[in-house]
């Protein structure tokens, strides 16, 4: 379809805006000579524009999206509502606190009930996604040992099986990656944890259930070795769907923690963004949160200076629609409602993975947690069929594929996560087209190179995209 | 209790048995029970839709709105076309992941797209990325480009919004990067002091324009002495900014970033908003984050993906350009439609009521009996001194007036934008008036 560039017309508007109802000033500084290209259109041409975009785009609103790591649970409609209240996207950031009362008073009860569900002490809600709050909580674990003068820990322990964010952002953060290998489970290898531990270790950074969505029940020896060596234990809460209100981070031992809301807590995803990476940490790290920080006084909330805060990571106080949105979900499921909807998301992911291992190579045949991982490694080699194919062949069938290539150490992965808001019919229907996807593999797998068939393109050529790049439109001199 | 769990109680029962286990528990077998969480979480019970609609519509309506507001320090209340947010709300968009597979999200990348072209085009620079968080990050990844094995001086003008600053500050003592601070003289970069500082080994000059104070910098000057000296340069810009204003291409620049929040995205008490990072083609493989390329699929169909990987960090760990994942995908759609429905002559339309809007208020301010701080030139915001600012910031209030920023005891930062009318202008200076008298 056309770019809105290609739509645009010489001379076309909206009426926005009355004239201007004071004298015109004429800037002195040095103006702008360039042309402006941006598009000229008319409210139809957007509108229709947009849709037709629309209509390229999946949503979870559009069906199943069993997208490993990544929560695609259904975004309640409620949240929306109430993250529009114009009492809410109307406040200027810097206005007067006590003219915010309503909006401190909902960061509060949010924190409050996140440092509950995590068995946290204390929480920034600053950070604007996972990363951004992973970064942030390291910044905290440095905080930690520069103030103790403990100026030699300089390494971050990550698993080669995690999320490619966590030794990019402990990188960001000025610490040295010491990856160490999973065991044949896929969780951490306690003797070698212990081998690498020592005076030099600043933290561990860990997904529990990890990303192979197995959860490591060895949890409360691995903190406690690297508490013995000194360092703090960092948890990362992309997987936290599989266990809320059933166990905590807090209580396996774990210093510092990062929600992802656009995931467990229901705010949607966005295309990309924008989500909430709240950090929350144990009580002899709250000196070191960004400012500033919500805090209690009896049943009013006030913003406070952590005595020595590593300073802010964003400006003001964070996504506050996304915190909204968050507050409202939590609001509605409640103390009942936020266990069983991990219980359900962990029963329909085994559900799945058992419908699904007689025909699937399972990489951890195991109970998992909220997600599981394939291998399509005996059949790339048997049949040349790939991960790559199946994930493209279930487009046709109306599914979203599930992650691909990810975790790296399982080869042609596929990782499935259905979440507890999908209907045992729903996941009938997938383990079906993944049955009926095999049998296409055994049968013709030339076929599956070309899914998929139904979409509005086929595979672009991404190795092209990158050597003759093109990243914006070229408009006419 | 609300549930967003479609399955039945027998369904569940049912799928559990087919699964092969008794009972829940049984699920969680792995999980030592000394890590179990004994009893209920310490929350109220779940609450139906309408209770939940009447708790945060209260807390909503515990907040006062403000029917004029001349404040922005970073967050500006601009006039927002319903185009927009019809636009921002349909669920493909809301409820779509980042466009991990192309052949079903040619809907997200092709908007991604037109706005890395907008940011271009309103910027005059080469390459743009698809969003990072905010204004104040934008700056932060930007400063990050510039760092190499040589250069690890970041030197910052004071006169940049006090979030970007510490928020630069913030990511340097995670780098370990060094941070310096170029004095600011009458309010402006001093461009003396840069440079005596600048030295042979700087990484980067970060300024804003218009700076906080809402004067124009000498962005030229100061982008050619960071070049001379070998270091790059940064500007942070207003977006309205860049539709008047010599964009930061025309003056030099390596890098604009920007707070996206102006370009139709509420000022929802500070976030989401957005930031706008763009650069030259020769920092192009060292820009942070998704970026969208064009390429076709085997039957010769124009085709988006995300391209430039190899820069990320689900690819290159902690050899990454930097850490980001999600971004602001819906904010920066949001920028597009805006842009879109404002166009061309829109932008220089809504900067220039900005700009004059903002002079007439000053010069009403000054009747009224206040200074203003500076000499410079500015374009929406300005400094008065004179009066008592809490008693001013009061006594607008009360008439339902968020009045500017109070600096200090005297010191006001006013805004304005085209939402200002000149009968809430006059007002907002007479009782200013009465407040000094």
């Amino acid at each position: 379809m056309k770019l809105i560039f290609e739509e645009s017309r010489p001379g076309r508007k909206l009426g926005l805006l009355p004239e201007c109802d004071v004298e015109k000033y004429e800037i002195k500084a040095p103006k702008r000579a360039l042309k402006l290209h941006l598009p000229e259109m008319s409210e139809t041409g957007i509108s229709r524009h947009y849709t037709q975009l629309a209509k390229q785009t999946r949503g979870v609103n559009d069906g199943f999206y069993p997208l490993g790591s990544c929560t695609m649970k259904y975004n309640p409609k409620i949240n929306e509502d109430m993250a529009s209240l114009p009492g809410f996207t109307g406040l200027h950031p810097l206005q007067p606190a006590d003219t915010a009362k309503g909006a401190l008073s909902l960061m509060l009860g949010l924190k409050e009930s996140l440092c509950e569900i995590t068995g946290m002490d204390d929480m920034t809600l600053q950070p604007a996604a996972g990363a951004h709050g992973e970064f942030t909580g390291l910044l905290l674990i440095k905080a930690y040992h520069t103030d103790r003068k403990d100026l030699a820990r300089t390494k971050i322990i990550v698993p080669d099986s995690a999320h490619g964010t966590n030794p990019a952002s402990a990188h960001m953060a000025g610490f040295e990656i010491v990856n160490i290998k999973s065991n044949e489970e896929g969780c951490i290898d306690l003797d070698t944890l212990r081998s690498v531990c020592g005076p030099d270790t600043a933290g561990l950074m860990l997904t529990n259930p990890n990303t192979v969505g197995i959860f490591d029940p060895n949890i409360k020896e691995i903190t406690d070795i690297v508490h013995a060596a000194g360092g703090l234990c960092y948890y990362d809460g992309a997987n936290l769907n599989a266990i809320t209100g059933i166990a905590r981070p807090g209580d396996m031992g774990f210093d510092v923690i990062h929600l992802n809301l656009h995931k467990t807590f229901s705010t949607p995803h966005g295309g990309g963004g924008p989500g909430a990476g709240p950090v929350g940490c144990k009580s002899f790290l709250k000196k070191f949160l960004p400012w500033p920080v919500v805090e209690r006084q009896d049943s009013e909330a006030f913003l406070s200076m952590p005595e020595k805060s590593i300073g802010t990571v964003r400006s003001f106080f964070g996504n506050f629609l996304v915190m909204v949105k968050a507050y409202t979900y939590i609001l509605s499921l409640g103390k009942e409602g936020i266990p069983e909807a991990s219980t359900n998301a962990v029963l329909n992911a085994n559900y799945m993975r058992v419908k699904l291992k007689d025909k699937y190579k399972m990489a951890f045949d195991h109970t998992c947690m909220h997600e599981f991982v394939m291998t399509l490694e005996h059949e790339k080699h048997s049949l040349g069929i790939t991960a790559m194919d199946i994930a493209k062949g279930l487009i046709d069938f109306g599914i979203h594929p599930p992650t691909m290539y990810f975790p790296l150490i399982v080869h042609e992965a596929l990782m499935i996560e259905p979440t507890e808001t999908e209907s045992k019919e729903t996941l009938d229907d997938c383990i079906d087209a993944f049955l009926k996807l095999y049998e296409t593999a055994l049968e013709n797998g030339e076929k599956l190179h070309g899914a998929p068939y139904t979409s509005p393109i086929g595979r672009p050529d991404e190795v092209l995209a990158a050597r003759s790049l093109k990243l914006k439109y070229e408009f006419e001199a | 209790m609300s549930s967003y769990i479609p399955n039945t109680a027998e369904e569940r029962e049912l799928m559990l048995r087919e699964a092969g286990y008794s009972s829940f528990d049984e699920l969680y077998a792995d999980i030592p029970d000394d890590l179990k969480l004994k009893g209920e979480l310490a929350l109220p019970s779940g609450k139906s839709e309408f209770e939940v609609r009447k708790e945060v519509s209260s807390l909503a309506s515990r907040n006062k709105q403000f029917g004029t507001v001349l404040r922005g320090a970073g967050s500006y209340n601009h006039y927002i076309p319903s185009i927009v947010k019809s636009v921002t709300s349909k669920e493909e968009f809301v409820t779509a992941y980042t466009p991990y597979q192309p052949e079903i999200s040619q809907g997200v990348l092709q908007s991604i797209f037109e706005y890395q072209t907008m940011i271009c085009d309103i910027t005059g620079l080469d390459v743009a990325n698809a969003s990072v968080y905010d204004g104040a990050t934008a700056a932060a990844e930007a400063a990050a480009m510039c760092i190499d094995r040589k250069r690890s001086r970041i030197l910052i003008s004071a006169a940049v919004n006090p979030f970007v600053l510490s928020t630069v500050r913030t990511y340097s003592f995670g780098s370990g990067n060094k941070l310096e601070i170029i004095p600011e003289k009458d309010g402006l970069t001093d461009i003396e002091k840069l440079k005596e500082m600048i030295g042979d080994d700087a990484a980067c000059v970060i300024i804003q324009q218009p700076n906080y104070y809402g004067l124009i910098e000498d962005a030229r000057a100061i982008n050619a002495l960071a070049h001379e000296a070998g270091a790059k340069a940064v500007m942070s810009c207003y977006p309205f900014a860049l539709a008047l204003l010599e964009t930061p291409a025309e003056a030099g620049a390596d890098i604009a970033v920007g707070e996206g929040q102006p370009l139709g995205l509420p000022m929802s008490f500070g976030g989401p908003y957005l930031g706008f990072m763009a650069a030259t083609k020769d920092m192009m493989r060292k820009l942070p984050g998704r970026i969208v390329g064009e390429t076709h699929d085997a039957d010769g169909n124009r085709a988006f993906v995300l391209t430039l990987q190899a820069r990320e960090q689900h690819i290159r760990r902690e050899k990454a350009s930097s850490n980001i994942c999600s971004n602001e995908a819906l904010c920066a759609m949001t920028a597009a439609v805006y842009m879109s429905a404002v166009g061309p002559d829109g932008m220089v339309e809504v900067a220039e009521q900005c700009v004059s809007k903002a002079h007439y208020f000053a010069e009403k301010l000054k009747e009224s009996g206040l200074e203003l701080k500076y000499k410079g030139e500015f374009f929406n915001e300005f400094v008065t001194k004179g009066g008592d600012a809490d008693a001013i910031q009061a006594k607008l209030a009360d008439a339902g007036i968020l009045s500017g920023l109070v600096m200090g005891s005297d010191e006001i930062l006013w805004c304005c934008t085209e939402l200002c009318t000149r009968k809430e202008l006059d007002k907002a200076a007479s009782l200013v008036k009465e407040v000094l008298s």
